[in-house]
Parts: C-alpha cells; structure tokens; sequence
C-alpha cells in the first residue's frame, strides 16, 4: 500500500492541516466554488444583456450583481487562485522542501481567506444588502450608498491579510528552504514567478489594507479624509486603492507565466530559451508594475504632465511581459511537440495574452484612452488577459500538474475538446466586447441602446458556449479523479524535482532529501 | 516535522514588518498631502494637544523598548527571573501608555473635537483633517500597542514555561522587533501631531 499525503483521515485533519500539499487543495476547492459564484454571476448580467430593454433583473440588483462578480473573481478567484492552490502544492516540491517556512501560518492563511469570503458572502444578506458600488468602492458613492459595503470590504480586508502572509511565507521559504544544489539559477521559472508574485503581495497588499480599513472609518465616523465638504480628496481614495490594485494585476498574470513557462519546455522537449530574461523580467514586470497605477486614473483630473509620464510608464511595463512572449515562441521553434492539454491551454492563453496585452497600450495611450475610457473595450481588455491569460494558465496548470496532485491521468480529447468549446466561447463573448467598446456602449449599464444589439447577442451566445467548456473541462476533472488512469512519479518526462517523487507524494515530499546537480529542463531525448 | 531555521524566522518577522511600514505609510501619506494643502490650519490644530502628555507617553514607549530589549539580552544569558521582570515591565508601561492615550482621547472629546462633532464640523477644513488623522493615526497605533501587550503577555507565559530559554529565543526576538517598530511609529507620530508648533 503506497504511502501518500492523503492517508491521514478525518475532516479535521484537513481543515487544521500545516501540510502544504493539503492546504493547497484546501485552496483550489475554495477559489473554484467561488469561480462558480463568479461565472454564474456573469452569465446573469449576460442574460440581462442580452437584447436592448431586457429587464430580467432591476437595475439595482444589476448594479450589485457587477459588484459582487469582480469581488468574488478578484479577491476570491484569481489573485489566490495560482499562488495559493498550485504555488503552495508544487513549489515547495520544485525547491525540495519539506514544506513552507511557516506551515501554521500558512494554515492561518487559508483560514483567514475562508473568513474573509464568508463576510463577502454575509454582505449579500445582511445589513443593506450587497454592494452596489462595482469592486472598486469609488468614494463618495462607498460612503454614502446604504448597502453593506463595511462587511464586505471588511471581508476583502482579512482576504488581504491572507495574500499578505501567504507573500511573506513563500519569500522566506525560497530564500531559505531550497534543496542542496539548487541554486537560483537552476529554480523553475514557476518558481520564480511565484517569488516575484509574493514579493507584490507582500508590499502592495497593505496599502489596499489601509485604504479599506479607512472606508470603514469614514462610513462608521465621518473623518472626512474622501469628503470634499469636508476638505477631504477623492481623488486621494483612487491613487490609494490603485496604488495596490494595479500590482494586484501582476499578482494575478505573473504566476500563470510561470506556469505556461514550466509546460513549455515539456512539450516541446527542449531547454527554455533565455532562462535569465524571463526571470528578470518576472522581477521587471514586479518592479515597474508598482510605478503605473495613473493609467486608470487619466480622466480623473490628473495633470497633463502626470498622465503623459503614467502613459511612458505603462509603455515600458508592457516591455517584459513582450520579451517573454518572444522567449516562449523561441523555445517552442523547431521543438519536438507533443500537442497535450497542457500546451493546448498554453497555446490559448499566449494567444489571448497578446491581445489582451496590445489592447493594453490602446488604453495606455492618452488619446485612444479618452475614447475607450468607461466602455466595454476595457471590459474586453481586463478579460483577455485576466481570464483568457490568468484563468487559462491555471488550466494549463490544473492539467499540465493534475497527475501529481492526484496520481491519476486526466481523459486527453475530453480535455481538448473542452478546450474548443474555451477559445470559440471565450472570443465570441469578449472580441464582440472590444468592437461594443469602441462604438461607444458603456460599462456598468443595466441597459444599452438597440443599435448594441447584434454584438450583445453573440456576446451572450458566446458565453453559453464558454460554460459548457467549463463545465466539460471540470467534468473531466472530477470524472478522472475517481475513474482516471493511475499515473506514474512522472508522465510527461519532465526534468523539475516536483516529477522525482511519487504521484501523489507522501507527505514528507522526498523519501531523502534531494541533491540538485542540473537545471530544471534539460531532457536527455 | 521539526526544523529549527532561526535565520528564516527572523526573515519573516522582517518581511512581515515592512508591510506595517506600508500599512502605516499610506496614513503618513494622507497627512502629507492635507498637511501640504493646510499647513497653517495644521499648525493652529496642534496648539490643541498636550506636549507633555505627549512627551510623556513618548519617554515611556522609549523605556518600554529599552526593557523589552533587555528582556532578551536576559534570557540570552539564561536569566529567566530577570528576563520575565523585564517582560512585565514592558506589558506595564504599555499599559500606562494607553491610560495616557485614553485621558488625552476623552478630553478632546469632551471638548467636541472628534469627527462629525458640530463643534468640529463648525472649524476650518484643515482642522478637520488634522483631527480625523490625529483619531485615525492614534487608534491604529493603539491597536497595535494593545496587539503589542498581548503578544509580549503570551511570551511571558512561554518564558515562564521555559518553551523560551537561551538555546531558543527566536520568538521573544521577534516579538522585540514588533514592539519596537510600535515604538518607531510612535516617533514619529508624535512630533506630527505634537510638535508642529
């Protein structure tokens, strides 16, 4: 009978597990039921939306159904999603460890996490009823409006706590529990762009913390700091909230990069081309990214001078994310390619990336930014690379590291099939978006004008058609946990530490500790 | 699985403190700009706090450091009794420092200066700010004083039960270095709001 990191059993021994390996399934059930969450809200303003003058909802449950949908799928899907589920699982073992730095604080974590979702979740029932102020809680509106906006930012302020810790955890953990011989340049890129993603998490987070504790305040006490009649600057609360919440997109894109940069060279059998500039940038996208937060501010009233240097800022960030693009078509070129789920997903998500990243200096740009500014071309953009970019590389991931994690084979077509219901879906309902954008429809609107019609249409349409690839790619999932092939240590003859340990690994990770003489994608065929 | 690493637990506490910086740094941040817009009203505001008291409280968070700081420099040389006085005394004049704090808070609001007070709300805007910053600033890093005593308090038990001792002091050393950056934030509150005369 194999020994693995399930044996112990018991509910409890779950939801007061220090193992790394558990806490991170603990996280990826949690942010997938709250995925679900997100979706269906989606496909409600979907439906809303979906011809001139439908009202299957009042615009006041519109107004909430948007708010709730970016809460759940910003601060309880995607920015936990990769570094909390996969970082904890496989990174530990990547750098043959035993375990985090802090196993009980990783715990604390997770709890927080669930406490902090619990309380957004309470704001829908309680109090007012659920926020109605869209995720970004705009003041004076945040202020003033009567729903139950201090549970809920409350709620995302423990959710913080929990990014906060988790950072701290994962910095000390690289930096002191790596294996014998592996050295930084012999980390998995993944590995890297978790560290470059905890490094965000730990100084950015904080400064979202502040910010929201002070709507708390003012919403309880009427200090005044947001309240013009008051002296106060609203203007203030948008540089503070996206002085955190523009990092937090790199919170959420960097990990998928690394996932899609740990797959590649798997799947096309040769070394990732220029290790050291991938890294780099990981580091470079960290960086910069704390220095362009003006951009979603440039119709706010800022300066001419202050947006022109915002807009050069955004240019230059754009700058490594590009160089990784070109290194994974280097590394992909005259490569052995085994066309497996992980690099299908990781062939999507390039794509998508690239236009979510191109439409990104649209809006970067100070005159074409006046234009889109407040439509749907923006709601386009965040999609392309937070769903079609993060979301698809956690898939990616889901697939490419599904055999260690459960020590079964996911079903392959069922997976590609999936895949094509993902791209057809993904790019009706969100490339229609772009052109609703630039021909003037508005974000945030329960209703629009009948000449939106043809678009909305497909858009709806494509995101039915997007659920079903959801559902079929967690269907397979679910299917091929209880029915799935057994796997060996290593099915896709990958050369990181993580695939010379058991699939799944027992609870201690290595039977003895790993010695490293060799870097993480050299293949010997 | 038991792995002493006392180099990544000092790391952590660390990193842990940049992020009270942050957080603290982006109230500091607040007060620059209103100060910026409102200096002279900031000025007038500052005639209303007690130098002394806030003098006092400053001496006694200084001293507080200074026995918490001996509190390990005790235990480092296996003087549990001593190291556990030294413990005490910090918790005590932590607590002294909040029965300052409370006096201070009640007669300015006895006064009606605290937010949304008509009596406030009647003043100019910067007095407004100054006020809401003062509570705001003050009551966060109050909460950390008291954050501060509970953990100390905790290590005190710990001491006592020897799971602190000379071969493993690591947590006292960080709790040390929380209370101290409570000290730090303090330092600098204090000329802010009482020094700007």
């Amino acid at each position: 009978m194999e020994r693995t990191f399930y044996d112990k059993r018991g509910i409890a021994s779950w939801l007061f597990t220090t193992d790394h390996k558990r806490i991170g399934l603990l996280y990826l059930m949690t942010s997938l039921a709250f995925f679900a969450v997100g979706v269906s809200l989606g496909l409600t303003m979907r439906l809303e939306l979906i011809r001139s003058g439908m009202h299957i909802i009042s615009a006041q449950t519109y107004n909430a159904v948007f708010t709730l949908h970016g809460v759940v799928m910003i601060f309880l899907f995607i920015i936990p999603g990769i570094p909390s589920s996969l970082g904890n699982f496989i990174m530990p073992l990547q750098i043959g460890a035993q375990d985090v730095a802090f196993p009980k604080i990783n715990m604390l974590s997770w709890w927080l996490f669930i406490i902090g979702g619990a309380c957004a979740v309470a704001s829908l029932f309680t109090g007012g009823g659920p926020p109605d102020t869209g995720w970004t809680f705009y003041v004076p509106y945040s202020i003033r409006t009567g729903t139950n906006i201090s549970l809920a930012v409350f709620g995302v302020f423990l959710i913080g706590l929990s990014s906060t810790l988790t950072g701290m955890n994962f910095l000390t953990t690289i930096h002191r529990l790596r294996a014998a011989g592996l050295t930084w340049g012999r980390m998995t890129l993944f590995t890297w762009s978790i560290y470059a993603t905890s490094w965000i998490q730990l100084l950015a987070t904080p400064v979202l913390a502040i910010t929201l504790l002070l709507i708390i305040v003012e919403r309880f006490f009427g200090v005044g700091f947001f309240d013009p009649a008051k002296g106060g600057d609203p203007i203030l609360f948008e540089h503070m909230f996206w002085i955190y919440s523009h990092p937090a997109v790199y919170i959420m894109i960097l990990p998928a990069m690394g996932v899609v940069t740990d797959i590649i060279p798997v799947f096309a059998r040769k070394n990732i081309f220029g290790y050291a500039f991938i890294a780099a940038s990981s580091l470079a996208i960290a960086f910069v990214g704390y220095l362009v937060w003006g951009h979603h501010m440039f119709t706010s009233g800022m300066s001419d001078t202050a947006r022109v240097i915002f807009s050069l800022l955004t240019f230059i960030v754009a700058v490594p994310s590009g160089v990784k693009v070109f290194n994974w078509i280097a590394s992909l070129y005259k490569g052995s390619i085994r066309l497996d789920a992980p690099l299908l997903y990781t062939l999507g998500f390039i794509f998508l990336f690239s236009i979510g990243g191109l439409t990104g200096l649209v809006q970067g740009a100070l005159a074409t930014s006046l234009h889109v500014h407040g439509t749907y071309f923006i709601v386009a953009h965040f999609h392309y690379v937070m769903f079609g970019g993060a979301a698809m590389g956690f898939f990616a991931g889901l697939h490419y590291w599904f055999p260690k994690m459960t020590g079964r084979r996911y079903e392959e077509h069922l997976a590609k099939f999936a895949w094509v219901f993902l791209f057809i879906g993904f790019n009706m309902l969100y490339f229609s978006m772009f052109v609703l954008g630039w021909e003037g429809m508005p974000r945030r609107y329960y209703d629009y004008l009948p000449r939106f019609n043809g678009p909305n249409l497909v858009a709806t349409i494509g995101s039915w058609i997007l659920a079903a690839g959801l559902i079929i790619m967690f269907y397979n999932f679910i299917h091929s946990l209880f029915r799935g092939e057994k796997a060996g240590s290593n099915p896709w003859e990958a050369a990181s530490l993580e695939w010379q340990t058991p699939s799944p690994p027992p609870t201690e990770n290595f039977e003895t500790a790993p010695v490293v003489t060799r870097g993480p994608y050299t293949f010997n065929d | 699985m038991e792995h002493r690493d006392y180099i990544g637990a000092k790391l952590g506490m660390w990193l842990f403190l940049f992020t009270e910086i942050l957080l603290f740094g982006g109230m500091f941040l607040v007060y620059a700009e209103y100060r910026d817009l409102h200096a002279a009203e900031f000025h007038d505001a500052g005639k209303e706090m007690s130098v002394v008291i806030g003098a006092l409280n400053t001496v006694i968070l200084l001293t507080s450091s200074l026995t918490m700081a001996l509190s390990i420099s005790e235990i480092k040389r296996g003087m549990k009794i001593r190291s556990l006085l030294f413990q005490a005394a910090t918790v005590l004049l932590g607590a002294v420092f909040l029965v300052n704090k409370y006096f201070e808070w009640s007669d300015h609001i006895r006064k009606g200066l605290y937010p949304n007070s008509p009596e406030l709300l009647a003043l100019s805007h910067g007095k407004v700010l100054f006020f809401g910053l003062y509570y705001v600033m003050t009551g966060i890093h109050a909460l950390h004083v008291i954050i501060g005593i509970s953990v100390i308090a905790f290590m005190l038990v710990l001491t006592l039960r020897n799971r602190i001792s000379a071969s493993d002091y690591v947590k006292l050393e960080n709790t040390g270095l929380f209370w101290h950056i409570v000290d730090i934030i303090w330092i600098y509150l204090f000329p802010l709001f009482y020094l700007i005369l």
